[in-house]
């Protein structure tokens, strides 16, 4: 029982993870119909923000703000230079400018950096807490983790739901040209979708960075795609699908890793994906669609 | 439609001629091997300059040039001058194959110097046997990488400056039985990593082989950043010792997050952990209680190490590690085997490289085996309070 407490907490400290970036893939697409593949490498450059702001002497929410404004702007910049002039290709080209860019970002970033690891400062002291006799732990960090994305699931639910902008994410997500028609700044509102989507996955890098300690320019390849499963489990374009999404995933990897094959986690992963599409291609929160005529 | 054809006819054309200016290039270069001898020798270098093991690289170069600057500033071999290219393979074995081609066929190396990893090495040991041009890995731990795993018959072309994964897994399973009297372990692996695979298979014998017992055997992969689940898995097998063949990158965040699981036990490695980034990811007090295998200590007081450190560090400003070391140890093994060659021909070079006998270096007197592996011993290295003590000397039976 402790032990399987334990892997619990092990699992959804690392699914928190996987549900922040999973929340930019699933806006992305819910808007634009885009696998935005350059996703993970964002969360790359918001840990370097962060590597960066922390070095500079910044404490954690300090370093948090600034990377995720600063990757605001990035994913803004990607979207208005890399996929607007695409709007209205061929799905499949868009597609592969959202590999390109990803490519871009980690290569750019290994000539702007260095391939070498970097290691964030302590910013905040380590302190455990123990139960049952010490077989479960959990650390300040793995509550930050998990009390951060929380927190900014539900800032993201308010947004969607209860701002101008929110309204216009969905009416625009509805019909774009309908919205359109009814006087929404299209455009505006992609960019708007952009900036959030890679903001929440810059404070994933700066939560990483901070967790494991270790930061390199391929990081976001491997937490790109497991969010980008875990998106879709929980259905692609659905908020709390891709948050639920990320958190099981991470449970499942932590249970496959504890009681079966430690290198069998990253098949089981893909095999879930496989397996979702097969059964339920919508995921699990997701609904049928009819593909419009 | 017409020009569709034109098209087609020059571009068929174009393939042709450059096929034939390539063969024709093929024939020159033939005759140029025969040619008056060139008046430099020119040695590839194929190191990790950037990527996961990029620190290794870079240390190595670093050793390297100390040797071949020396020797050039006095006046070269034979009057004739080392040339040292260094191209970077990214800690990838496919670019280390390129890599290796274009130090044969641009820079026209005659022998060359690298990789540290033996994945890296291995990446190129074909192609190396292929055009006969000796290799010396500076720290390619792996068995594999001299000897062809199915004819068991010796890589006559590549040569390494370190002793052998049999040699480092079998010291340490020795260490915790002998040393530490410990008699369980777990063992938890990289299995991307042939280094690390081959470190753990050996410790693992060894171990049981001793009376030990391997509770627990677990892998990862390069790159991968949680290991919380599998360490508890571990945990609740409750082992003595924990055995972490791995790099310093998932080694460091192995340890740290081994240690805010709760456990306390004594974890060890091999050479792979010898790097200041360990330190980092780790976090000192992580490390207290840690222990692995080296090719060398910079707190050894023999007097030739003394030396060399001071010396490194004047140049760089770093205290060298075992890659530093390696690196300029696989430079004098070198040297001394140009200077028996006599001239810049790679058959000649891997000739005297074979025949290597008595050469000092600052990790030992270094002979070949008959696989082309060095006779020396192997150094124990415990951390405390983050920093690097030596422990134990361990020879070769």
């Amino acid at each position: 029982m402790e032990v399987f407490i334990q892997q619990l907490i092990n699992g959804l400290s690392l699914g928190s993870i996987y549900a922040l970036i999973a929340l930019g893939y699933t806006m992305v697409y819910g808007i634009i119909r885009l696998i935005n593949f350059a996703h993970g490498d964002v969360y790359m450059v918001g840990a370097y923000v962060g590597f960066y702001a922390t070095t500079q002497g910044w404490g954690f929410l300090p370093s948090l703000v600034i990377s995720m404004v600063v990757c605001a702007i990035l994913g803004v910049v990607i979207e208005r230079l890399a996929y607007k002039p695409l709007r209205g290709a061929p799905k499949i080209a868009v597609l592969i400018t959202a590999i390109g860019v990803s490519f871009f970002l980690e290569n750019g970033g290994v000539l702007a950096v260095g391939a070498k690891i970097r290691t964030f400062p302590n910013v905040f002291q380590e302190v455990q807490y123990h139960f049952f006799n010490g077989s479960v732990v959990i650390t300040n960090r793995q509550i930050v983790i998990m009390v951060v994305t929380v927190l900014l699931m539900l800032l993201l639910q308010y947004i969607v739901h209860y701002t101008k902008t929110g309204k216009a994410m969905r009416a625009v997500s509805h019909d774009t040209q309908a919205a359109m028609l009814m006087g929404i700044n299209v455009d505006n509102t992609i960019s708007a979708t952009f900036a959030i989507g890679s903001s929440l996955a810059a404070a994933a890098g700066v939560l990483v960075g901070i967790y494991y300690n270790a930061i390199n320019p391929y990081m976001g390849i491997m937490p790109g795609l497991k969010a980008f499963v875990a998106a879709v489990v929980g259905g692609i374009g659905v908020i709390p699908g891709a948050f639920v999404g990320g958190l099981s995933l991470g449970v499942i990897e932590a249970l496959v890793s504890g009681y079966g094959q430690s290198l069998y986690r990253d098949a089981v992963a893909f095999a879930l994906l496989i397996i979702i599409l097969i059964v339920k291609p919508s995921g699990l929160f997701g609904s049928n669609v009819r593909e419009k005529v | 439609m017409q020009w569709k054809k034109s098209f087609v006819a020059a571009v068929s054309l174009v393939v042709t001629a450059s096929l034939l200016t390539a063969c024709s290039g093929g024939g020159s270069k033939d005759t140029a091997a025969n040619a008056p001898v060139a008046n430099e020798f020119v040695i590839g270098g194929n190191f990790e300059l950037s990527g996961g093991q990029a620190t290794f690289g870079k240390a190595a170069v670093n050793g390297a040039k100390m040797v071949f600057d020396k020797v050039n500033a006095e006046g070269g071999i034979n009057g004739k001058k080392i040339k040292f290219v260094v191209l970077d393979n990214k800690s990838e074995a496919t670019e280390s194959t390129n890599v290796a081609t274009k130090l044969i066929n641009s820079e026209k190396a005659v022998a060359i110097l690298g990789c540290t990893t033996s994945g890296d090495t291995l990446g190129m040991v074909q192609l190396a046997m292929d055009k006969k041009i000796p290799v010396l890995s500076t720290s390619a731990t792996n068995p594999k990488v001299t000897v062809d795993e199915n004819t068991k018959k010796t890589n006559d072309f590549i040569f390494r400056a370190c002793f052998i994964d049999p040699f480092q897994g079998t010291v340490m399973a020795n260490f915790t039985l002998n040393n530490l009297k410990l008699n369980t372990a777990a063992v938890l692996t990289d299995n991307q990593a042939p280094y690390s695979k081959g470190l753990a298979q050996f410790f693992k014998e060894s171990f049981a082989k001793g009376g030990g017992e391997i509770v627990a055997d677990e892998g990862y992969v390069t790159g991968d950043q949680d290991f919380k689940a599998t360490l508890t898995k571990i945990r609740g097998k409750n082992p003595d010792v924990l055995y972490v063949p791995g790099y310093y990158e998932e080694v460091g965040k192995i340890v740290k997050q081994a240690r805010e699981l709760g456990m306390t036990m004594p974890i060890m490695g091999g050479d792979g952990w010898d790097s200041p980034k360990l330190t980092e990811i780790a976090g000192a007090a992580a490390l207290n209680n840690t222990f692995f295998s080296n090719h060398y200590s910079s707190e050894d007081t023999d007097p030739l190490v003394v030396d060399f450190v001071k010396r490194y560090k004047e140049l760089y400003g770093d205290v060298p590690d075992s890659m530093a070391v390696l690196g300029y140890d696989g430079a004098l093994i070198m040297v001394d085997a140009l200077k028996r060659a006599g001239e810049p021909n790679a058959v000649k070079i891997k000739e005297a490289l074979a025949a290597t006998k008595d050469v000092q270096t600052v990790t030992g007197k270094i002979s070949y085996d008959e696989q082309h592996n060095p006779i020396k011993a192997a150094a124990i290295i415990e951390m405390k309070d983050g920093k690097q003590t030596f422990k134990d000397k361990v020879a070769p039976k």
